[in-house]
């Protein structure tokens, strides 16, 4: 085998905005455990949910969704195990969502994990479910929960049409717009509480801030060097999955947005070593992520992306080239939202724009996005996870595999799950991601 | 019914003669979400496309093995070419896990239409049918588009009253499953149901209606035993039910169930009204659901103990599809809603192939628990 020298090729430097991201993650889970204290009200759900909609209630709204929240357990070996192992006694299938089972663990323990691995006691039970429904999993996930958890109020807002690239009918954004109506109606009346119109534009102002913010962020990532390496991005997409609607995630996204743009005209990069781009697909293994600084030192091979990361809960459109860009704002698009219905229906259009969850709906769709980001994000290769934790990213893999290889564009499938380490073998994998690099004539960095 | 049960064991025959002696097209349909009512008013004959219970190895580059052995088993059906005959293949979204069935059937089996339906995830959503009405507006154009002519309400009509003739007349037949000793065994209404999605339900209906000339009189000569409920995901496994009723130490009938190659394909009837397309959306609403659409409320769970009072269930077994996630996501709350009614239950995961010696033992230790010894 040959190797190459360890030289270092491009300048690096930590990313400044990494401590405030902790910052902000470690900050989401304990205002969500300590909202009653303050009079606030915990809303749990998906990551996916139309989270602007909880911008009307008030500030001291908190919501706990259920798939980042799942990653962090599956991040600590030990409390997941404890979570798994809750859930098989209780008889629930093991090849159920990686993320529900660690949630709904959580539930049976009546146990709560924070970002630094804090275990604590109760498990903060919500005040009502509010969610979002595209994969099966969804709103079914919450429809137990609320019956653990008491008989709590549930609203889940079903999204069954996703067209990313054409405009909706009429009737298909309607109902989702009718949807969106009826759950003001409904969190209005279960709260008790007064709907301000004016905060909830406020709210799908910043909530699409954030989209474009962080989709601007990963345009940046085109260039060579890398700016972010994916593993660094994980910690950073997050946050339109957990509160994009609110103020200091929108803030956040801007101050990284431009010392990521700073990065690229300084030429620093994610990793000094880069000399293999590659892109991944679905969640990876979260007690794993090791494997991505594994391959940077060994081979300098950088992910610089993926259709996950791009696109979870971020909007896009298409340049002239027919690249992804950042979807327009409704604000800066001039959309009126005089009322709350024109505000609805804005919203819900730019919702609509999300770049991943097409992928339900037609798995040629996501073969065309991601051989757009090897093309566009000059990648060499992909590696996709054939995500066993999770049916809603795993759907139309396989096609999606046999797509690019009939593009040409080299591709390495690997089973694994996002949420349950038991069902990952990572040294197999190695090994698997290390004939595949050097079948494609990828030298080892000496050591 | 010895017709049934041919028409079960030789569906590709029949569909292929119905093509030759009708010179109509021929529609596969995956899941029981399709509105057939729109296929029958454009003279179309929708059967469902079912799996062929062997092992196949065809369909791992398509579909990752973690998706249940349905769906990939009726995409093997598809790549092997065993529905060479079909002219189009409607999927009505339902589960994602046959949403990959149809992508790939699309995309590798040469076939004239094919069409992907939404339709809502969910029964209890605000202008559900509304917006089912608009998706149907655009099947229905799709499909005047292909066949080159337009469909009538009167055509519409003719497909309602097709199918509603088949649920009332299924309806009737099984009444006589509720009798102290059921003039029909489990394995006979399975084939009912089945062979009811394989033919054209006009022959179909006389069928039926001749069959229930005989029922009021008939006994059969075997001893009902557990008075039995499946409940679970698509279960088209005549193999298990048979020997279930034929081939254990202790007697057991099938009297009911809640799947979608059962009651809960037929069971409500479409209720007509100005704009037929709001009433076919309806029907399809309000229809016993699919795990995959049964939320906030379950109002699935309201059918199954209905059935299981009026049945006089005894006991259930709670017939997993292996991977089904639907199905896996309510068994939790099932299995112990079924301990709030007193109803003993036995799960059983089912793959493509049947373990019957397995399921045997197991079914029998089952059985055994449930019989009272003096």
């Amino acid at each position: 085998m040959t190797t190459v020298a360890n030289k270092t090729l491009y300048p690096t430097e930590p990313l400044k905005s990494w401590n405030e991201a902790k910052y902000l993650r470690a900050k989401y889970y304990e205002d969500f455990l300590k909202a009653p204290e303050r009079g606030g009200l915990r809303v749990s759900g998906s990551g996916t949910m139309y989270f602007a909609l909880l911008g009307g209630l008030g500030k001291d709204v908190h919501t706990l969704t259920g798939e980042p929240y799942a990653a962090t357990c599956a991040f600590y070996q030990d409390f997941s195990t404890e979570c798994m192992e809750a859930v098989e006694k209780a008889g629930i299938a093991r090849d159920l969502c990686g993320y529900l089972r660690n949630y709904w663990g959580g539930v049976l323990l009546d146990k709560y994990i924070l970002t630094d691995g804090t275990v604590v006691s109760p498990w903060p039970r919500p005040d009502l479910f509010f969610t979002s429904h595209y994969c099966c999993t969804h709103a079914k996930w919450y429809q137990w929960c609320r019956e653990a958890e008491g008989n709590l109020p549930m609203y889940g807002i079903d999204v069954p049409w996703h067209p990313f690239d054409h405009e909706p009918t009429k009737e298909r954004l309607e109902y989702i717009v009718q949807q969106s109506l009826g759950a003001i109606e409904w969190m209005e009346k279960l709260t008790g509480r007064k709907y301000d119109d004016e905060l909830l534009v406020e709210a799908i102002n910043t909530e699409a801030r954030s989209s474009y913010l962080w989709g601007e962020t990963c345009v940046l990532n085109k260039a060579i060097p890398a700016p972010l390496d994916e593993k660094t991005m994980f910690s950073l997409y997050v946050f339109n999955t957990l509160c994009p609607h609110l103020k200091e995630v929108a803030d956040f996204y801007e101050r990284l947005r431009d010392e990521v743009a700073e990065r690229v005209q300084r030429g620093i990069a994610a990793w000094p070593n880069e000399r293999f781009r590659y892109i991944t697909d679905s969640q990876p293994p979260w007690a794993f992520l090791h494997i991505f600084r594994h391959l940077e030192r060994t081979y300098g091979a950088v992910s610089v992306g993926s259709v996950y990361s791009y696109g979870l809960q971020v909007n896009w459109d298409f340049d002239e080239e027919g690249s992804f860009v950042p979807a327009k704002t409704p604000e800066m698009l001039g959309v009126k939202m005089d009322t709350r219905e024109d505000a609805v229906r804005a919203y819900v259009n730019f919702k609509l724009k999300n770049g991943i969850l097409c992928r339900f709906y037609d798995s040629e769709v996501t073969s065309d996005q991601m051989m757009k980001i090897v093309k566009n994000w000059k990648a060499q290769a992909v590696l996709i996870h054939l995500n066993r934790g999770c049916e809603g990213t795993a759907i139309g893999q396989m096609e999606n595999r046999l797509d690019l290889m009939k593009a040409g564009i080299p591709v390495l499938a690997f089973e694994g799950n996002m949420g349950d380490y038991r069902e990952f073998d990572v040294q197999r994998t190695m090994s698997r991601i290390e004939t595949f690099f050097e079948a494609l004539g990828i030298q080892r960095i000496e050591t | 019914m010895d017709q049934f049960t041919n028409w079960v064991d030789n569906r590709h025959e029949y569909a292929k003669e119905w093509k030759k002696r009708t010179g109509g097209k021929v529609v596969g349909c995956l899941c029981t979400y399709v509105p057939e009512e729109i296929l029958y008013a454009a003279d179309i004959l929708p059967i469902r496309i079912f799996g062929g219970h062997e092992p196949s190895s065809v369909v791992e580059p398509h579909i990752l093995g973690m998706f249940c052995p349905f769906c990939r088993d009726t995409l093997a059906q598809g790549l092997e070419g065993k529905y060479d005959y079909l002219d189009g293949i409607v999927l009505a979204q339902s589960c994602l896990h046959m949403r990959q069935t149809f992508w790939s059937w699309k995309k590798h089996v040469p076939i004239d239409f094919t069409y992907y339906l939404p339709m809502p995830h969910c029964n209890q959503a605000v202008g559900q049918n509304d917006y089912l009405r608009g998706e149907y507006v655009l099947f229905k154009e799709a499909v005047e588009k292909w066949v080159g002519q337009p469909i009538t309400t009167e055509a519409l009509d003719r497909g309602i009253d097709i199918m509603n003739t088949n649920r009332k007349l299924c309806k009737q037949v099984y009444e006589f499953r509720k009798a102290r000793k059921p003039a029909l065994t489990g394995l006979e209404a399975m084939e009912l149901v089945l062979s009811g999605q394989m033919v054209d339900k006009r022959e179909h209906n006389e069928v039926i209606k001749s069959w229930l000339t005989e029922l009021p009189g008939r006994e059969l000569k075997r001893e009902v035993g557990t008075r039995l409920m499946i409940v679970g995901s698509e279960d088209d496994d005549r193999e298990f039910v048979q020997m279930v009723e034929g081939k254990l130490a202790f007697p057991a009938t099938f009297v009911v169930e809640d799947h979608c190659t059962g009651a809960r394909y037929f069971w409500d009837e479409l209720v007509l009204q100005e704009d037929r397309l709001l009433a076919i959306a309806a029907r399809y609403m309000d229809r016993v659901p699919c795990p995959s659409k049964d939320w906030p409320e379950r109002k699935r769970f309201d059918f199954i103990f209905d059935m299981a009072k009026e049945y006089k269930v005894e006991a259930a077994v709670l017939m997993q599809q292996k991977f089904c996630d639907p199905h896996e996501l309510d068994m939790p709350s099932l299995t112990q809603a079924f301990k709030d009614h007193n109803i003993p239950t036995y799960l059983l995961e089912f793959d493509v192939t049947v373990p019957a010696g397995q399921f045997r033992i197991r079914m029998e230790a089952f059985l055994e628990t449930l019989v009272d010894f003096v």
